[in-house]
């Protein structure tokens, strides 16, 4: 399917722009969510924030980048060389695929050529996400072993075990979603919520648990176990130093930002919203909707962080496994009797 | 795209899982941390699926797809369970060594 | 264009399938195998089993080489604890395994003969069609497959206990 296509020069060049276009947006979101969040911090705390380079701190994230990229670039003596290269790399690179299937709008219709504001629509869309999920474990894992250093080590299986298992709960969830909706392709899910119509109002569990779920699966408080300071100096990438550990840092503002993306995508309706239309704007009403949704969850994200302590590493496997995965059952079971007595 | 296959003969996926599998008893037979020969095993399920794919797309018959699954399933189950003794072996012994686990010999 | 995606793909999985099998590191072997798996998932696409793909790269990339990796960080095995067999059996399984080959080869030469339909159906491989050839024609194996899983978990999270108290 995708092949034939891949001979079109016309469609190469609306794809790769496309895709040119969600690479800068990506960085420059995982770039001021860290502005974001010293200033939801700051707001928190009662404090000011970052407020010096530039005009309310704004240029922090670019000063920010500036000092990475000038610092000593350290590898310990014993470590893997290669692997430890790559790991960042690999993260990276995972934290980045998952946007190819995200519906960003419906069309663009400036251009003379109406241009779909997808890269790929792929009718397994939601399980490509899931894959692309479970592949960011590797990144984690080789980088702590590859540092050999203990808490390195330590800090990588952590993250791993809590990674492999809220990835269930978060499996199954998504189960409930797709019985729901009846299709796999994310476009599909988000083309059905119109108007007010949001998963939402179906999935509240499912909505709860998915969001529990993706808040470990980033690794983000109160589930940071991977990087706790406090008993792990600073978890799996305590050895990582200048532009590798940049690398890690801003792979998880990544993650962050694409697991909003499709909490807002699958449970309240992506670019949808009651008496907006999505082609606004030629088109670009519908971006400037999921957009809104998305920044919302990420400050959600961040009050969250800056709210509740961190977990202890066998509450958080205990709430995983006999709270989280028996109540995504659950859900699941009821969604599965609830369209089979209204289906029809 | 689904015409284009045409291009690669159906012998060749045969060749390519063959190796695969061959490759796969090599390392059984060189290897002797356990992890690596369950690893090996795992590398010869998946020659077999591949084949099992190859026919179904080229019969168009999605009945070699589903026999696919169900060797997912048992590779799955396979994996879980071998790691676990593996880890209790260890737990006992202090080595992955499977030659070390023929003390049922004489 | 398709005969040179398939032979990139095979060169790259019997390569990495190979490093896997001679490589001193074992974590090293785990994840040379995984590359080896994500060209094999590149014959699925390239075969128009788009949903086999997915879910071949969730279930192996994703959960059975994350296990196998971490049974080995867990274990803390590297290159110096790795046993190794004596050169000679090395040389008689390398023998023996070439000549296997050789002997399959040999006897699938010439002898596969199929009847490709003259119109090939895209939605084989697509999840609709093999949702309902799977609750259809193979609901039993289906559930003895639910009774498999569910008996490995068990055995797996009996045989994991530490003391064990019937």
């Amino acid at each position: 399917m995708s092949l034939i296509l891949l001979f079109d020069t016309a469609l190469i060049l609306e794809k790769s722009i496309l895709v040119i276009v969600l690479f800068l947006i990506t960085l420059g979101v995982a770039a001021y969510s860290t502005y974001g969040e010293r200033k939801v911090a700051a707001f928190i705390q009662d404090r000011l924030g970052p407020n010096r380079a530039g005009p309310f701190g704004l240029l922090q994230p670019l000063a920010d980048g500036v000092k990475f990229f000038t610092k000593e670039d350290f590898m310990p003596n014993a470590a893997e060389r290669w692997l430890y290269i790559l790991a960042p790399g690999a993260f990276m690179f995972v934290a980045c695929m998952t946007s190819a299937v995200i519906p960003w709008g419906t069309q663009l219709t400036i251009f003379p050529h109406p241009v779909d504001l997808q890269v790929a629509d792929i009718n397994i869309g939601i399980l490509y996400v899931m894959g692309f999920t479970s592949l960011g474990v590797y990144g984690i894992m080789i980088g702590g072993w590859s540092s050999n250093n203990k808490y390195s080590l330590y800090g990588a299986i952590r993250a791993s075990s809590q990674m492999i298992s809220y990835e269930l709960a978060m499996g199954l969830s998504i189960i409930a979603v797709v019985m729901l909706t009846g299709t796999l392709s994310l476009k599909e899910i988000a083309a059905q919520q119109t108007g007010f119509n949001w998963n939402i109002w179906y999935q509240p569990l499912g909505f709860l648990l998915f969001f529990v779920c993706s808040l470990a699966e980033c690794n983000r408080a109160p589930f940071d176990m991977a990087e706790c300071e406090t008993e792990l100096v600073g978890g799996y990438h305590t050895e990582y130093s200048s532009m590798k550990l940049g690398f890690y840092l801003f792979a998880e503002y990544i993650n962050m930002f694409i697991s909003c993306t499709i909490i807002a995508t699958l449970y309240f309706g992506g670019y949808n919203f009651p008496g907006v239309d999505p082609g606004w704007l030629g088109g670009f009403m519908g971006p400037i909707v999921l957009f809104a949704k998305i920044f919302f969850f990420i400050f959600v994200f961040m009050w969250i962080r800056w709210t509740i302590p961190r977990f202890r590493y066998d509450q958080l496997m205990h709430l995983g496994w006999k709270s989280l995965i028996p109540l995504a059952i659950l859900n699941m079971l009821l969604t599965g009797a609830g369209v089979l007595l209204f289906e029809n | 795209m689904l015409e284009s296959i045409r291009q690669i003969p159906i012998d060749y996926y045969v060749y390519l899982s063959t190796l695969l599998f061959v490759i796969g008893i090599l390392g059984v037979l060189i290897r002797r941390n356990a992890i690596i020969v369950l690893m090996c095993v795992e590398l010869m399920l998946n020659a077999v699926n591949l084949l099992l794919a190859a026919f179904s797309t080229y019969l168009g018959d999605a009945q070699g797809q589903i026999m696919v699954f169900f060797i997912m399933v048992v590779a799955a189950a396979e994996a879980a369970v071998g790691l676990g003794i593996l880890v209790m072996i260890y737990r006992n012994t202090k080595s992955t060594d499977i030659s070390l686990l023929d003390k049922l010999r004489n | 264009m398709t005969l040179y995606l398939f032979l990139t793909l095979a060169v790259v999985s019997v390569i990495t399938a190979l490093l896997m099998v001679f490589s001193k590191s074992p974590v090293r072997s785990v994840l040379y195998l995984i590359l080896t798996f994500f060209a094999i998932a590149g014959q699925y696409i390239l075969l128009n089993a788009q949903f086999l793909a997915v879910v071949h790269i969730i279930v192996y990339a994703g959960a059975i080489m994350v296990l196998f990796l971490f049974v080995l960080m867990m274990l803390n095995l590297n290159s110096d604890t790795e046993p190794q067999k004596s050169t000679v059996w090395k040389l008689i399984a390398g023998i023996a395994s070439g000549l296997l080959l050789v002997t399959l080869v040999g006897a699938l030469r010439g002898s596969i003969q199929i009847s490709t339909p003259a119109k090939l159906d895209g939605r084989v491989g697509l999840v609709e069609n093999l949702g309902r050839v799977l609750f259809t024609d193979f609901v039993v194996p289906f559930e003895i497959a639910g009774i498999l899983f569910l008996a490995a978990m068990v055995g797996a999270v009996l045989v994991g206990k530490r003391d064990l108290q019937v």
